[in-house]
């Protein structure tokens, strides 16, 4: 596999292992939480506007 | 100030045609991160050789230098927006520089973190009071601090302006981070990758990165035009063609 010759050699990156994934880690996190806060302000708009429009549309 | 631009640039300030366009955009750039953060990350992590020095704890480098050039391009375009939102008063530009900062507050904060977790076993420090170090901090520093002041005005025509001039100063900030590790003494390494020069890295090492590299920014264009699309909707909110498009969605 590539550069190792395990999973488990690959799994611990030589003696660096928990560096190598905590960074990876932080990463995917940070990717995530842009990536949920950007689809939750898209879901809160939506039921917010959707509600403001049905009050307005039931006034008239 | 009245200067003359070319069509497209009046095209863009539409907020309808800004609308349209970016979810054209949207699954291209979507498609384009996803295959590229994938081959950069499994290319990285798996195929490129470990560094002969610093072993594989150098595979950080796969995530630490597309998210700092990403913080501060991200900084740039957010001045960058400011300044037309000033200049032209492009509600359109205010609208992608509000959306610039909570994006790039995370990615300078994902630079910092994995910049420290690489200090350790590197440098032996997870944190020295290094030029280059300290900059960077500055620069998530003026990220929170445009976050804030834009939430601080309850006018948006203020808090665009207001934030808008921050952004300016602080670009101050931007050849800093870029010339420190030429001006000061640091541990910090020098650039990876110049214009002028062929990169000190053999090509199965930065390759892998230049992917990752076109992948982060692919990241940020889908996240800043999915941001600024709901802002568009926000402040246009009682136009015909935004009840249209809540009605349909």
């Amino acid at each position: 596999m590539g550069n190792f010759s395990s999973v488990a050699d690959f799994l611990q990156m030589g003696t660096h292992g928990l560096y190598v994934w905590l960074s990876y880690a932080i990463a995917l996190i940070i990717f995530i939480y842009n990536i949920v806060s950007a689809y939750w302000l898209k879901r809160q708009f939506f039921i917010n506007a959707k509600r403001r429009l049905r009050r307005e549309q039931g006034t008239v | 100030m009245n200067i003359k631009m070319p069509r497209w640039f009046y095209q863009l300030a539409s907020p309808k045609w800004f609308y349209e366009f970016t979810g054209a955009l949207l699954p291209w750039f979507s498609a384009a991160a996803i295959i590229l953060l994938l081959i950069g990350t499994v290319w990285g992590l798996v195929f490129a050789p470990a560094d002969y020095q610093q072993g594989n704890s150098f595979r950080i480098i796969y995530i630490h230098v597309p998210s700092s050039i990403l913080a501060q391009s991200c900084y740039m375009m957010m001045a960058v927006a400011g300044a037309i939102g000033l200049i032209w008063r492009m509600k359109i530009a205010h609208v992608v520089a509000g959306a610039c900062a909570p994006i790039g507050a995370s990615i300078a904060v994902m630079s910092l973190a994995t910049g420290a977790i690489w200090g350790k076993p590197t440098w032996g420090a997870w944190w020295v009071w290094d030029a280059r170090l300290t900059a960077m901090l500055v620069l998530l520093f003026l990220y929170i601090g445009v976050i804030a002041l834009n939430s601080a005005f309850d006018n948006k025509a203020s808090a665009d302006k207001a934030t808008a001039v921050l952004s300016l100063v602080g670009l101050v900030n931007i050849p800093i981070i870029k010339y420190s590790v030429e001006w000061w003494n640091t541990l910090h390494q020098p650039a990876t990758f110049t214009v002028t020069e062929k990169p000190a890295m053999p090509p199965e090492m930065w390759m892998p990165l230049l992917v990752m590299v076109l992948g982060f920014y692919c990241f940020f264009a889908v996240v800043l035009m999915s941001r600024a699309r709901i802002e568009v909707l926000e402040r246009e909110k009682r136009s015909d063609w935004v009840k249209r498009v809540i009605q349909a969605y």
